[in-house]
């Protein structure tokens, strides 16, 4: 909201300057957003001035030579060329002389016009940007046409005289403070927060009066969601256009200006909070207006001329001819004020909040009567607006006011009352604060306040109402005032406080740890992804992975389900690497993913750990060296660091998942449990992110964490040298290598510490179908140093054990 | 006999002084002291000589041999350090060239490392980490957090909704890391002190705002816990990741869950809270207010206690005349954005490694 400050120095002038004014209301919980200044920057150079005369130009039809008297003490007139036709000598004008900077930058000089010099301008309304350029009266302004206070000598400056350079409040409402979409509002915030005096409210000087009306009639079919409708009726109407403070003022509030009695009706909702509509007595059908729910499908056209589609909890206002408005929200074109209309019929109406929000955001009608409404008005504020529209519509429009109010509904008599307890205060703050100043701070906001036994009893003012319900509001109210500057810092007492992360919590570190240990990078992707992800995984229907969250309201196609798996995000990322930063990838996500049919309508979620490596495990060097090919090893190799980190026991079996090379695909298990999936991606994948050859994981560190053990035990190791022995063995290609060592390590006894595969080999010697492998045991005793001889029968068992699964000796 | 000896011990001890290779000195040592050379054959033949002349020369020669084994030995290892040496520097290498093969160590994302940052300084200060569902109802993520029916937080387009699939709650994307607020004190008896962080989301995108981002809230909350105590945590964070002259302020502002509810600033770190720099220009950060907002806060509501049903998990529960604390919701990316200078948010996402790697 917009406040300029001359308009809140009316009711509140604490004498300080912008910045000081800002820090106080900042600090007090309105928030100052930006100073703005509207008009020009620097008052110097702008100066009243009377026209001598005005010549026509010899050389130029529009243009005409002007000698004005700008108070020079030498009594020399300034020669300015004016192509305003309305310009004529007698005229107490606005002049800015040479050097006057113009509020679009300009820096004013003198300047040859056709063959004569101007020294200096005579200014329009929107070159001082007094007003919008649209709503600008025709020609310059003529000062003592303005009907103004100020003493217009010549020379005299222009800003004792107009509004030229008008500081502006730009201010920040939180939904709480509907009481603060006013001048007035802020004015009290001001007071309350300086101290300085708060002038009476401007609705206090009412020309109308309450009673009988029978110009028109109202009737409230839905007092729940109009809980006050008033209205007062004006004759004898001029329409036109407003005086220059008027418009100069609405420009400085960021309004534009329509009319003099649309103006009134802003002017009014500015000061007030509480917005106006004026109707066109005589296009009302029978003087009669009916507030009602609206049919279900009834349609309205609204003064945007659109026409708007209604449901049965919205309400609308009906002359006889049926609706004229949507209540709260938008007036409608058929009963608008024109430059014909002299009865008005001024509306001021209470509606639900809640109703009015709903209104507007069904039918994505956002208006600044509806903004306001929304925020819950109250009853009592129709009647300061009334107030205000009545003085001004009789002033400025030379309106005759009808006595007598049309006031439906009315306003609550009494104030709440609330006990607030002295200790309390203290005791939520952590900062004493006498009663007395207690009771100084809810006056200064418009609360009462009593002595009580314990406190204070808090009468709530009405404006405050929705806001201020409980003693912990009153509190608030306190804090904020007395200033949150003045609380100590002090830390809680943490009774039983423990600060520490649970074991899965430190799981996921050291996965993480362990991965960039390993040179991965880190990415984190978008939890969002699209639906024809699925079909560019390959999955097919009825697969779990289809089992997808879906989002009602997404931003996009592309972000309207969340990722059932980690693969999605790293691809995605992996395909911005290779394209950017080349082929040489080696990423991680530790992130969540989600699959429907979780416990309470909840989604089934869970924390991975995916990878994915393309290109090479590290870039070449100059020694020639390379890191490894991104493959189905490289991958699990880089798992089994990470499990073994972690010391969890797993397998690795084939399996194959939709996404994977069918022939490179595995599940890794812990135990009984699935813990993911590993392999390298399937080429037709691949090829959907443009990518080459890629080795993925993916895992569940929660599972992971289950599986790992929270604290590891020693293991005794002795002090004797270990015996290494070879040993090569043929075996049937449909041997895994896992069975292969299993079998040695049943078959080689405790004292069997170690088994490595060292070599692999397939070709001519070993036969087709078979293949060799090459392993080195090693032995080692705690007690004793072991010999060839003592590991013959065990080697024997290992031979012999092969040899059950097929496998041979070799040389 | 003897002459003969000294000669040949004399002709040997030039020419082994004068090798300049192993090779030479192998090959002198097979011409000397070899099998077939002149002094060893002497020493055998000292058998069949007159015992009067025995004795004389087979001491004699043993001698000569002797010293030329040791003179071999010793010039041997002289000429090893040498070739040695020779060898040592022929091996010398460029040691500007950069190590290899590469060990290239990886990284943690930005976003991770920030928030384990923060994670350690709560945990500092006597906080337990926990975690909860993304995917939330709308009872913790709004009903329970206060929030009015009509509260404008719950339109369309302010949050996410999941799709249903029949009866059930509504559902959401969570739009703050608050719905754990409850969740944990239904979890947990009083005094609790938790931080919680989280991915969150909202539907908004531009270069400050992403649909996605991650948040950590705290809560405490025992029978004492002020408003004084929340100003005094956050000045211990502030001062942990922006650095130990920093200030904080706290400014009134409005949350349904929290009463009162504050903005809290941190001193600008750019310009050390001036609000200009040292040339007299306004300061880039803060832009020029002195103060950089970092998060919203404030003492919890009484009618979120009230929410909170008393179990035998958390017994004796959260009641509002008994119990009293504070809760915070803080933006990771926000704080990460100020640290490290990136000036969008949606790069967080990108993924490029030429941001991943300088973190």
């Amino acid at each position: 909201m917009r406040v300029p400050l001359p308009w809140l120095y009316e009711y509140c002038d604490p004498g300080l300057d912008v910045h000081a004014i800002e820090e106080r209301l900042t600090m007090t919980g309105t928030k100052v957003e930006a100073i703005l200044r509207q008009g020009v920057e620097h008052t110097e150079g702008f100066v009243v001035g009377r026209v001598i005369s005005a010549e026509q130009h010899p050389d130029a039809d529009r243009l005409k030579v002007c000698e004005v008297d700008v108070g020079a003490r030498d009594g020399a007139h300034a020669t300015i060329v004016c192509g305003a036709p309305n310009v004529a000598g007698g005229q107490t004008v606005a002049v800015a002389t040479p050097g006057a900077v113009l509020p679009n930058g300009i820096e004013l000089d003198r300047r040859k016009l056709r063959g004569i010099v101007s020294e200096g301008m005579i200014l329009a309304e929107d070159e001082l940007d007094l007003v919008a350029g649209a709503e600008r009266a025709p020609g310059i302004i003529v000062l003592d046409e303005l009907m103004l206070d100020a003493e217009l000598a010549p020379g005299a400056p222009l800003a004792e005289v107009l509004p030229i350079a008008t500081d502006v409040l730009e201010l920040e409402i939180t939904p709480n403070r509907p009481d603060c979409l006013g001048v007035y509002g802020v004015a009290r915030e001001l007071h309350a927060a300086t101290g300085a005096p708060l002038s009476e409210p401007p609705w206090v000087a009412d020309p109308g009066a309450e009673g009988a009306l029978g110009a028109a009639e109202v009737i409230v079919e839905c007092p729940d969601l109009c809980p006050r409708f008033t209205a007062r009726v004006f004759e004898d109407v001029a329409i036109g256009p407003s005086p220059l403070w008027l418009r100069a003022r609405l420009a400085a509030a960021g309004q534009r200006s329509i009319s003099n009695v649309v103006d009134i009706t802003n002017y009014a909702m500015l000061l007030t909070g509480q917005p106006l509509h004026a109707f066109d007595l005589d296009r009302v059908a029978g003087a009669k207006l009916v507030v009602r729910r609206a049919g279900a499908g009834e349609r309205v056209q609204t003064l945007d001329g659109q026409t708007r589609t209604l449901d049965d909890e919205m309400v609308v206002i009906d002359d006889d001819d049926g609706p004229t408005s949507i209540a709260g929200v938008m007036g409608g074109a058929r009963s608008e004020v024109g430059s014909d209309t002299t009865r008005v019929l001024m509306e001021v109406a209470t509606w639900s909040g809640p109703n009015i929000h709903r209104t507007s955001w069904a039918l994505g009608l956002r208006s600044e009567a509806s903004s306001r409404f929304e925020k819950q008005l109250q009853p009592e504020q129709c009647m300061h607006a009334q107030a205000v529209a009545a003085r001004l519509m009789v002033e400025l429009c030379g309106a005759t006011l009808l006595p007598g109010t049309i006031d439906v509904g009315g306003a609550p008599a009494e104030r709440e009352v609330i006990r607030l307890r002295q200790a309390r205060v203290g005791a939520l703050l952590g900062l004493p604060i006498e009663r007395e100043r207690q009771a100084e701070i809810l006056r200064a906001l418009d609360f009462t306040a009593r002595d009580a036994a314990d406190g204070l009893d808090v009468g709530v003012p009405p404006l405050r109402r929705s806001d201020v319900t409980r003693e912990v509001d009153l509190i608030e109210e306190i804090a904020r005032i007395e200033g949150l500057e003045q609380l100590p810092a002090t830390l809680p007492a943490r009774r039983g406080a423990a600060g520490r992360l649970s074991h899965a919590q430190r799981v996921r570190r050291a996965a993480e740890d362990a991965l960039v240990g390993r040179g991965l990078h880190e990415i984190v992707g978008w939890s969002f992804t699209e639906p024809s992800l699925l079909d560019r995984l390959q999955v097919p229907a009825g697969h779990p992975l289809r089992e997808v969250v879906a989002i009602e309201n997404p931003m996009s196609d592309g972000q309207s389900i969340m990722r059932p798996t980690l693969i999605g995000s790293l691809l995605d990322a992996a395909r911005h690497n290779v394209a950017r930063n080349g082929p040489d990838v080696a990423i991680f996500e530790s992130g969540t993913v989600y699959r429907a049919g979780g416990e309470e309508g909840l989604a089934r979620e869970h924390h991975g750990l995916g990878a994915l490596l393309h290109g090479h495990l590290g870039a070449r060097t100059w020694g020639g060296q390379e890191g490894a090919e991104a493959g189905f090893f490289a991958a699990k190799a880089l798992l089994e660091s990470l499990l073994g980190h972690l010391g969890v026991r797993f397998t690795v079996e084939r399996e194959e998942w939709p996404f994977l090379h069918p022939g490179r695909s595995a599940a890794v298990h812990a135990d009984a449990q699935l813990l993911g999936l590993l392999g390298e991606l399937h080429p037709l994948v691949s090829e959907q992110w443009d990518l080459d050859r890629a080795a993925v994981f993916a895992i569940d560190l929660g599972k992971v964490a289950a599986a790992a053990p929270e604290v590891r035990a020693f293991v005794p190791f002795g002090s004797f040298p270990p015996l290494r022995q070879d040993l090569a063995v043929t075996l049937p290609d449909a041997v895994p290598a896992a069975q292969l060592t299993a079998t040695v390590r049943e078959a080689g006894g405790p004292e069997l510490e170690d088994v490595r595969i060292f070599d692999l080999y397939t070709g001519e010697q070993v036969g087709e179908g078979r293949r060799s492998l090459a392993l080195t045991l090693t032995f080692r005793a705690i007690e004793r140093t072991l010999t060839d001889e003592d590991v013959a029968p065990r080697r024997k068992r290992i031979v012999d054990a092969l040899a059950a699964i097929g496998g041979e000796l070799r040389g | 006999m003897i002459d003969r000896i000294e000669q040949l011990r004399s002709e040997a001890e030039g020419e082994i002084g004068a090798a300049a290779t192993s090779e030479e000195l192998e090959q002198l040592r097979v011409r000397f002291l070899g099998r077939k050379a002149e002094l060893p054959q002497l020493l055998r033949g000292v058998a069949q000589l007159d015992p009067a002349e025995r004795g004389k020369v087979g001491a004699a020669a043993n001698a000569a041999r002797q010293a030329l084994e040791a003179l071999i030995e010793e010039r041997t290892a002289q000429l090893a350090a040498a070739e040695l040496s020779a060898g040592l520097v022929h091996d010398a290498v460029d040691v500007t060239l950069p190590g290899a093969p590469a060990q290239p160590l990886g990284s943690l994302h930005v976003l991770t490392s920030t928030r384990r940052e923060l994670e350690d300084i709560f945990l500092g200060l006597g906080f337990t980490v926990m975690e909860g569902p993304e995917i939330e109802t709308v009872h913790y993520n709004f009903d329970a957090l206060n929030h009015s029916p009509t509260h404008p937080a719950r339109a369309r387009t302010d949050t996410f909704y999941v799709q249903r699939s029949g009866e059930g709650p509504e559902v959401v994307l969570r739009t703050h890391t608050s719905p754990m607020q409850v969740r944990a004190m239904e979890a947990h008896p009083p005094p609790l002190y938790v931080v919680i962080p989280g991915r969150v989301y909202r539907p908004d995108s531009d270069a400050t705002h992403t649909p996605q981002f991650h948040q950590i809230e705290g809560l405490a909350v025992d029978e004492d816990i002020t408003l004084a105590d929340l100003k005094g945590t956050l000045l211990s964070f502030a001062r942990a990741v922006f650095g130990e002259t920093r200030d904080v302020r706290l400014r009134p502002h409005f949350f349904p869950f929290t009463e009162p509810s504050v903005e809290v600033d941190v001193s600008c770190f750019h310009c050390s809270g001036k609000g200009f720099m040292a040339d007299g220009s306004r300061c880039p950060l803060c832009k020029g207010e002195g103060w950089l907002e970092v998060l919203g806060a404030g003492e919890v509501d009484p009618n979120v206690f009230a929410f909170v049903p008393t179990t035998a998990a958390n017994a004796p529960g959260y009641d509002p005349e008994k119990v009293q604390g504070f809760a915070w919701g803080l933006g990771v990316e926000r704080i990460a954005m100020l640290k490290h200078g990136v000036p969008d948010l949606r790069m967080y996402f990108e993924n490029d490694l030429r941001l991943l790697g300088q973190f």
